[in-house]
């Protein structure tokens, strides 16, 4: 259980996909303007990362492992999340329109998310078990939500605040992720 | 042949694709701790975007409509175990370093980006020369980065085990945040910053 406890907050707060291991920064500039967006975007990716640990962790031990075909994991995991993604999104939009409105978009983005392939990929590399894999998606997941939102408030603030013209939009997006980065820098070495 | 160059030279400076489009900055970020981690991603880069951009060109005719994004997704992805293999056996040391970047190649917008946005609209030397553009453009921008954070983080620059300088003060007092996370944040964003005052990028 204590393993469990610290793999989650290992993912989630020490090694922040977002913030140290740049992973997810297209969706975390792109849709951290609003503070809605982005808990839709951050719901929408911890379900898929789920998702997509359960499914690649049993392609890879009992499919690529026993045929020594190890060196093919890039392209099926590649191949396992776009199909996820697409089937979800097909799921979704027959079953629960309004749901479908508000997650549809953000569903599309996610294939070329690199925070998903990473999760799989990182489960791979660290040997994980099922459940570990489980719960080391939920914890990239909830760290990647919990900076998007966080990025999200601040970025609704700095809308209205007086800056130089050359600092509008990116360049004080990424000054804003250093500080938070140097934040987060706190958390090293907790586990 | 006028239309070749346009298309090689926008990628450089104006849709550069780090600091104008902001697309793969996942290892823009993540590898440019030193620069040949720098280097050798975008070397790699360059390789898989040059070959799947010629392919998707290529098989332009053939693919079209819903199959379209799977199938570029399956020419990058070859394209990407292909590098990841010859880096792990000719050049292991910088296979390691890299990690899960190199893999994470095949999730990079900016390649999918080009092969659904150019390469399978236009002619193949076109697309040569697009990708050719917008990889030294990438090249360009992260070889910057690593420079700078290398530079301030250690006091010195090497290059594949050389030592190109090593600067007075800062060797002994290096400022070692441009090796965090968080110096890689803030130097992207304040070069972002001054290329933007100077006015090679257009603001927001």
């Amino acid at each position: 259980m204590t393993d469990l406890l610290a793999i989650f907050i290992g993912m989630a707060l020490i090694n922040n996909f977002v913030l140290v291991k740049f992973l997810g920064l297209c969706p975390f500039f792109g849709v951290s303007k609003k503070l809605t967006n982005a808990f839709s975007m951050s719901m929408a990716v911890t379900f898929v990362m789920l998702m997509a640990s359960a499914v690649t962790w049993p392609i890879t031990h009992y499919i690529l492992i026993p045929l020594d075909a190890e060196y093919l994991r890039t392209v099926v995991y590649i191949l396992v999340i776009a199909t996820l993604v697409q089937i979800i999104e097909l799921f979704i939009m027959r079953t629960n329109y309004s749901l479908y409105s508000a997650f549809g978009i953000y569903l599309a983005l996610i294939t070329t998310n690199c925070a998903v392939m990473g999760v799989t990929l990182v489960n791979t590399d660290e040997g994980f078990t099922f459940v570990e894999s489980m719960v080391s998606a939920l914890g990239a997941g909830t760290g990647f939500g919990l900076v998007l939102v966080l990025m999200s408030g601040i970025r609704e603030r700095l809308e209205i605040s007086q800056l130089p013209d050359s600092m509008k939009g990116l360049p004080v997006a990424f000054l804003v992720a250093a500080l938070m980065g140097l934040a987060f820098s706190g958390f090293a070495g907790m586990v | 042949m006028i239309k070749w160059i346009k298309e090689f030279s926008k990628g450089l400076v104006v849709s550069n694709p780090i600091f104008v489009l902001a697309l793969g900055l996942c290892p823009a970020l993540a590898v440019t701790n030193t620069l040949d981690n720098a280097i050798g991603m975008s070397g790699a880069v360059m390789f898989v975007l040059l070959c799947s951009n010629m392919l998707v060109a290529v098989i332009r005719p053939w693919v079209s409509g819903i199959v379209r994004i799977p199938t570029f997704i399956v020419i990058i992805a070859t394209f990407v175990t292909i590098v990841s293999l010859v880096f792990q056996a000719y050049i292991p040391a910088l296979y390691e370093s890299l990690g899960i970047y190199l893999p994470l190649i095949v999730v990079n917008c900016m390649i999918l980006g080009r092969a659904e946005a150019f390469a399978s609209r236009n002619k193949l030397s076109l697309s040569i020369a697009d990708a050719l553009g917008m990889s030294l453009g990438f090249m360009a921008a992260i070889v910057l980065i690593a420079v700078i954070r290398e530079t301030l983080g250690t006091g010195a620059l090497t290059f594949f085990g050389i030592t190109l300088f090593t600067l007075p003060v800062l060797d002994e007092q290096p400022v070692s945040l441009f090796l965090l996370p968080a110096g890689a944040f803030l130097a992207i964003g304040l070069l972002l910053a001054v290329f933007r005052k100077w006015g090679l990028i257009k603001n927001d």
